[in-house]
């Protein structure tokens, strides 16, 4: 069967389904869908439909980035747009369906927005909501609204197309696309993708091998994650067809173990390929041929540096080695080698499906295109976001994030994980771009955005991080490896109350140690996160250092926790609860903690916040 | 235990690319890799023990010890760190009575820190063999080892 006849059969297909003449109802069913209950959801629909005998199709869908709002359910019905509800509840899901199912009634009052040309009274249209409209969703454009384990879905939205038209032209024109693009590596270092791949082209071997990186590896980023679980066509496509630019016949995805539901839904993704002949021998009858493998990570950060990937797939010890030579032209068993990142696989399949002009609609004039962040934290509403480079944080963070949880206050956001920096206040109108981010001493890295309020201590925070580099740090250089190690203990002090004078300077020098004598990313940029604090934050390390104290009132050992008097009501909360029985009074009387007994666990605070508040943390010193 | 082993060993070729897919399909067949286990893939793949753990050891998703029927994995990703997790593991480990790395006596749960699991934004959060839980809090470490009793219950 040629192209033509597959989409046609594939639209036909999704159309019977999506704008069929019965009901269909979308679950998101992602980690964040799933962990937030969307199976216990579909499994309501499902019964619900069935005792009241109604004809409906209930879909698992992936995720459409609003992960405060799971589970997360679409329905669509015939002559109607599609309705988003959010945080479905058994309840609501039952309402749903004797109500609008079995109705009329579409239940404004949990409806989120509508996605169709018609709209509904009452309910704004979903891309307008404030959350929604600063962004602009092309990576994501099919996550949520497709089912990621219907290869046909794909297709019936464009997929493959951009496979189809780069087969029909030749291999060096598909590189002369992606250049037009000024696509850049979306894995954090933002280095040309088209100029990688003619490295790659004009290193002379008799087997090249691409490998996509989805060893998503930072902590508080998972938008590869969410794109493989939701969209993993969309990855696999552009792999494909960066294959058929460079010359590959066997291609990797390295993905994470901790991703169990992305690994399933790739490995289902590859057998529909093999069946709908876009992989394997003769692809699409072109006389091209590309097997991809699967290849678990097994819990190493280091692993997504891309020398130590290469040793992992080997069967070996994930460590680091000396570039040059790069992979380029000696990677994986020796042979030249591209790594490009999840989101730089997606981008190429956009990029051959809509044409670069598409593409360089969004950004600035040095990052072209848009790019997914994770943003999380104390922010109202986390989720997975797109918006085009270019955007400034204090958008992505106030807008779409709309702006900090609780009754705190901004403090930071860290960008870039262990590799990048924490930012304050000021840096709020930088744009997010590679060049901008690294003038501001952070880096764009591959994506996560973690909001930080006043309750969060910024020297807790780089002790954190070095925590992280000290465990995954390989151990190949004595700086990394130790360096490293001594930062942390003096970090450790400092937030145990023990700092000393001098510790400033001497977490400086380390850091420019480790910066000079690492051989790879990780090592070189792991002093980022201390090095932003000391610099935008170094009152607070002053206060820790000096006169014991934490601002944020976090540090165990430099606070009290104590009861506010004249709020406490005496309900006993606290005192059952507390585990080490701190906690003294009698009912309707003010209790008093034993500073003594208490370790400083939060459980009464935690239970007694939002209630009466009488609990709160003050500095020992 | 040798006849599974062999079931597993016949999947594969016995190259050297192969060894950490070949440990991970043990590990999760018998649940950690034995001494015995690692004996017979340096055999199978003519690569010496030593070196065996030395790739083992390296990777954090390698265990030497059983892990418990419930294996806990509380997420220590950037989000889960800024919303509290040191916290919730402090409160598991004082529920169960073991610290992070270890096994109960009856070898019902065991507890980790891992890295991170992806699910940053309904931190904190936690893995319970294949299950995600999400948006945890102090106060409800109680219910939710009820909870899992409860069903555990409920399977036997």
């Amino acid at each position: 069967m040629n192209f033509k006849q597959l989409f046609k059969e594939s639209e036909d297909e999704y159309n019977s389904i999506i704008r069929g003449k019965s009901p269909v109802i979308l679950i998101g069913s992602a980690t964040c869908g799933k962990s937030a209950g969307a199976l216990e959801i579909a499994a309501t629909f499902k019964k619900e439909i069935n005792e009241q005998h109604l004809d409906a199709e209930v879909i698992e869908v992936g995720c459409i980035g609003l992960c405060y709002l799971e589970p997360i359910v679409t329905i669509i019905k015939p002559e109607m747009p599609a309705i988003f509800y959010g945080q479905v509840t058994k309840k609501i899901a039952k309402k749903l369906v004797t109500e609008y199912l079995n109705g009329n009634n579409p239940m404004t009052e949990y409806a989120l927005g509508t996605v169709g040309e018609k709209g509904v009274e009452g309910i704004p249209a979903l891309f307008e909501i404030p959350v929604m409209k600063p962004q602009v969703r092309r990576i994501l454009r099919n996550c949520g609204f497709i089912d990621p384990s219907n290869i046909k879905h794909y297709i019936a939205n464009g997929g493959y197309s951009g496979l189809n038209a780069a087969l029909k032209i030749k291999p060096l024109d598909v590189i002369e696309n992606i250049k037009n693009s000024g696509l850049r590596g979306r894995g954090g270092a933002g280095f040309p993708t088209w100029m990688k791949w003619k490295f790659c082209v004009d290193s002379e071997a008799d087997k090249k091998y691409l490998i996509c990186n989805a060893d998503e590896g930072d902590p508080g980023a998972f938008m590869n994650r969410s794109l493989l679980e939701s969209d993993p066509h969309s990855v696999l496509e552009g792999i494909v067809i960066a294959s058929y630019a460079i010359g590959v016949k066997e291609a990797y995805i390295y993905c994470r173990a901790e991703y169990p539901l992305a690994l399933e839904r790739l490995k289902h993704a590859i057998s529909e390929m093999k069946e709908m002949g876009f992989l394997g021998d003769n692809i699409l009858e072109t006389g091209f041929d590309l097997n991809i493998t699967i290849k678990e990570g097994a819990g190493a950060f280091v692993c997504g540096e891309e020398t130590a990937l290469i040793a992992s797939i080997e069967g070996k010890r994930g460590m680091p080695r000396t570039r040059p030579p790069f992979p380029t032209t000696s990677g994986l068993w020796g042979k030249p080698t591209v790594i490009n990142n999840v989101e730089t696989m997606a981008s190429v399949s956009m990029i051959m499906q809509s044409g670069y002009n598409h593409f360089i609609e969004f950004g600035t004039d040095e990052s072209k295109g848009t790019k997914t962040f994770s943003l999380v934290g104390n922010v109202k509403n986390t989720g997975l976001i797109e918006v085009p480079l270019g955007t400034t944080l204090r958008e992505v963070i106030y807008e779409i994030g709309g702006g900090i949880s609780g009754d705190g206050t901004f403090k930071a956001v860290q960008i870039g994980g262990p590799s990048g920096g924490c930012l304050p206040e000021s840096f709020l109108d930088t744009r997010i771009d590679y060049d901008s981010l690294t003038m501001a001493v952070a880096i764009m890295g591959s994506g996560g955005l973690v909001v930080m309020d006043n309750n969060s201590c910024m020297v807790d925070v780089a002790r954190y991080f070095l925590d992280f580099i000290q465990n995954e740090s390989c151990g190949k250089c004595v700086p990394c490896r130790l360096g490293t190690k001594q930062m942390l203990d003096i970090l450790t002090d400092i937030t145990l109350g023990n700092g000393k004078k001098g510790d400033k300077e001497l977490l400086k020098d380390l850091s420019q140690g480790i910066k000079d004598g690492s051989l790879c990313g990780l090592g070189q940029t792991s002093p980022n996160p201390v090095l932003t604090t000391l610099k935008f934050f170094e009152d607070e390390y002053e206060a820790h250092i000096i006169e014991k104290r934490c601002p944020a009132l976090l540090c165990k050992e430099l606070i009290n926790y104590k009861v506010i008097d004249e709020k406490c009501e005496g309900c006993m909360l606290c005192l059952k609860s507390c585990p080490v029985g701190a906690v003294s009074g009698v009912k309707k009387q003010v209790h008093k903690i034993d500073i003594d007994k208490c370790i400083k666990c939060g459980t009464c605070i935690e239970l007694c916040s939002g209630k009466y508040n009488a609990i709160e943390r003050v500095n020992k010193y | 235990m040798t006849k599974i082993l062999d079931e597993i060993l016949c999947n594969y070729k016995g190259n050297k690319s192969e060894l950490i897919p070949l440990l991970q399909d043990i590990q999760s067949n018998f649940g950690y890799l034995s001494e015995e286990a690692i004996k017979e893939v340096s055999k199978f793949t003519r690569v010496a023990e030593s070196e065996i753990y030395g790739v083992a050891t390296f990777y954090t998703q390698f265990r030497f010890t059983p892990v418990g029927k419930k294996h806990i994995m509380v997420c220590k990703g950037t989000a889960c760190h800024v919303k509290g997790a040191p916290q919730i593991i402090e409160g598991i480990e004082r529920h169960l009575g073991i610290k992070e790395g270890e096994v109960t006596l009856d070898l019902d749960y065991s507890l980790e820190s891992v890295g991170c699991l992806g699910c940053c934004a309904l931190a904190p959060c936690a893995m319970i063999n294949e299950d995600v839980e999400s948006n945890m809090t102090l106060k409800d470490i109680k219910k939710m080892f009820r909870r899992m009793e409860r069903e555990s219950k409920e399977d036997s």
